[in-house]
């Protein structure tokens, strides 16, 4: 089967089409996004980069819906954007938030089952055994599920969160920073879990990282935010070889030579 | 498009017999009303089971087969790969629900000694405050420059000035309100001109401070525990103690101060709206003008009074701050906690006014009748 052939087959998961978003303040007038155009096609891992302030987060709350573009359009698997705020919307999207967004009233458990409990026409057991599967599954024990988020390390708050976003099995799959203020060894860690749930799961991911061994780890192509849009998207050699001061102090840097050898070590990423 | 509604067939027996499951599998749809129900009532027992016509099958669904089965795999099964993994996760997953335990005799006798234990903390904690509170203003008195000053002056902006258009709205309506009511009993014996005496006993010295107080309590205590608890839950207050700076002086101090500064101005400002209202409905109703008015106040209420209601204020006042810091500085790092303590902070602190308030009238009835 010629995999090239279904990609282009398939409508994108997410599609932007000239998309401005510009914010007012009452002195200044930012363009964040100029005419931005960019889809994500079914299965693939997508890292969005950029320099702060270049519009990347702004671009995931827009697809999500959280924020109205000025102008372009977002379809998110086949539907505009506006349409995804409706019942069962857990189902379609996940969302990995930055602080992982735990509700700090309920315990883990409470937090992973709260998308299927507001369904109300699950019985409590299904819901409760349904929840410990994805507790698990991200590799928390059973015994976490009682926890409440203030008593959990920053790498569990991120599990929990992502069981909670995997709950209800949606295809597409949102991160923002999933592993920021992590320590090197539970980054790690979860960048083998969010690779064996893209793989088992059939998702489609969509990241925003500033962590280079992250990015490389992870993404099947790199679109890079630039000048108000996306200057180059493709698989990281393509990327890297591009001529843009942003992607040569990006990737070219110091901290950017260290991370080249992970390129070198996962030839999955390329 | 195929119908997405889950459902179980009946496979005729020719054909194998098995149960076909079709339809898409997942929790959005099992979302429906009444459809697992009806699922339930589909299965018969003891049959093959064919899901290679389904067109998903999320964990959620796979769970409820798995429970469906009774949690081990049914000996005749028919699924495609990535249904068998999903259904392998779930299996391999799945913990024996936990028994829930009655709750006995000792729980409740364990649940008293923890209410128990927990007001004692409260009064600890609470008498902790008071004493530094006095420290800290002994250690202010001997380094004025030293005091947090600009804090001071905020929260006495905040707190009083702020809250003069509302106390003056409601103390110039409850004046109107019980002058109104009160003269239609007067005007019956014909003692009409007893009003003033009983406007100016009541509200200048019950009255005022008291709705002051109260409004006070339900306006800035909530606010002093949320704005507490709020630093507590983004790790402010830890930041705080790690510079070496103390809660008790630079978060208690100034709101205890400016409270016990703005709490006998708001008081004598609710006081002269209620009277003005009270002044006014006396005119309407009764007939009694403002100058008669102004000119019997000072002989019905001696001045004793006045000094009465301010002492009163003032230590209105320090209670409703110290409360609200009290309940702020016990909030936990979670939302709940923040909501459970600003209503506790605001309820305790008006329960605490009415009581200080009547050990006030027990204490001072020789005072200005």
């Amino acid at each position: 089967m010629d995999a090239g052939a279904t990609l282009s087959s398939e409508p994108p998961v997410v599609d932007i089409r000239g998309l401005w978003s510009v914010f007012t303040t009452p002195e200044k007038r930012f363009v964040v996004h100029e005419n931005l155009d960019l889809a994500v096609r079914s299965g693939e891992v997508l890292s969005i980069v950029g320099g702060s302030g270049s519009g990347k987060t702004v671009l995931l709350r827009q697809m999500l819906g959280l924020e109205t573009p000025a102008r372009g359009d977002i379809r998110v698997l086949g539907q505009p954007v506006s349409q995804l705020g409706r019942r069962g919307a857990a189902s379609r999207i996940g969302m990995l938030f930055q602080h992982g967004a735990l509700f700090s009233a309920f315990s883990v458990l409470e937090n992973i089952a709260f998308p299927l409990r507001e369904l109300k026409t699950l019985p409590p057991g299904l819901v409760r055994d349904a929840a410990m599967v994805k507790l698990q599954m991200v590799g928390l024990k059973p015994e976490d599920g009682d926890k409440m988020p203030a008593d959990l390390s920053g790498g569990m708050i991120k599990r929990a969160a992502l069981a909670r976003a995997l709950v209800m099995d949606p295809p597409l799959l949102l991160l923002d920073e999933p592993t920021a203020g992590l320590d090197p060894e539970s980054s790690e860690g979860f960048v083998t879990l969010l690779r064996s749930l893209h793989r088992d799961l059939a998702l489609t991911v969509v990241m925003v990282t500033h962590d280079l061994d992250t990015l490389f780890e992870l993404s099947t192509r790199i679109a890079v935010l630039a000048d108000r849009r996306v200057i180059v998207s493709g698989p990281a050699r393509e990327v890297i070889a591009f001529q843009h001061p942003f992607i040569h102090d990006f990737f070219l840097g110091e901290r950017g030579q260290r991370a080249m050898e992970l390129l070198r070590e996962y030839p999955f990423a390329v | 498009m195929p119908d997405p509604t889950p459902r179980i067939q009946a496979q005729p027996a020719g054909e194998g017999g098995r149960l076909l499951v079709l339809g898409q599998w997942t929790a959005a749809q099992f979302a429906r009303p009444r459809l697992l129900r009806s699922l339930t009532r589909a299965v018969p027992p003891g049959r093959g089971w064919d899901l290679r016509g389904a067109d998903q099958l999320d964990h959620v669904a796979a769970q409820w087969l798995w429970d469906r089965w009774g949690r081990r795999w049914p000996e005749d099964l028919e699924a495609l790969p990535t249904q068998r993994a999903v259904l392998e996760r779930v299996a391999r997953f799945t913990v024996a629900r936990p028994v829930r335990r009655r709750r006995g005799w000792l729980d409740a006798w364990l649940g008293l000694g923890a209410g128990v234990l927990r007001t004692g903390n409260h009064v600890r904690t609470f008498t902790q405050l008071v004493g530094e509170l006095v420290l800290n203003l002994l250690r202010l008195a001997a380094a004025p420059h030293a005091g947090p000053w600009r804090d001071f002056s905020g929260h006495l902006y905040r707190i009083g000035a702020l809250a003069l258009p509302i106390t003056a709205l409601v103390g110039f309506l409850i004046g109107v309100v019980l002058a109104y009511l009160t003269s239609q009993q007067l005007r019956q014996f014909g003692a009409d001109a007893y009003i003033v005496n009983i406007l100016g006993i009541a509200v200048i010295r019950e009255l005022g401070p008291m709705l002051a107080a109260i409004l006070i309590a339900g306006r800035s205590g909530s606010a002093i525990t949320a704005q507490i608890g709020v630093m507590r839950v983004t790790d402010e207050l830890d930041a705080m103690s790690v510079m070496g700076i103390s809660h008790a002086f630079r978060l208690v101090m100034p709101r205890a101060m400016a409270l016990a500064v703005a709490m006998p101005l708001i008081s004598v400002w609710t006081t002269v709206w209620a009277l003005g209202g009270g002044m006014l409905a006396a005119d309407v109703s009764l007939g009694i003008t403002p100058a008669f008015f102004m000119r019997a106040l000072p002989e019905a209420v001696q001045i004793g009074n006045l000094a009465l209601a301010t002492a009163k204020s003032v230590v209105f006042g320090i209670l409703i701050a110290l409360v609200g810091c009290h309940y702020g500085l016990r909030v936990k790092p979670d939302t709940q906690s923040l909501g459970e303590g600003t209503t506790a902070s605001v309820v305790a602190s008006i329960t605490v006014v009415i009581l200080v308030d009547a050990l006030f009238a027990v204490l001072f009835k020789g005072v200005g009748i």
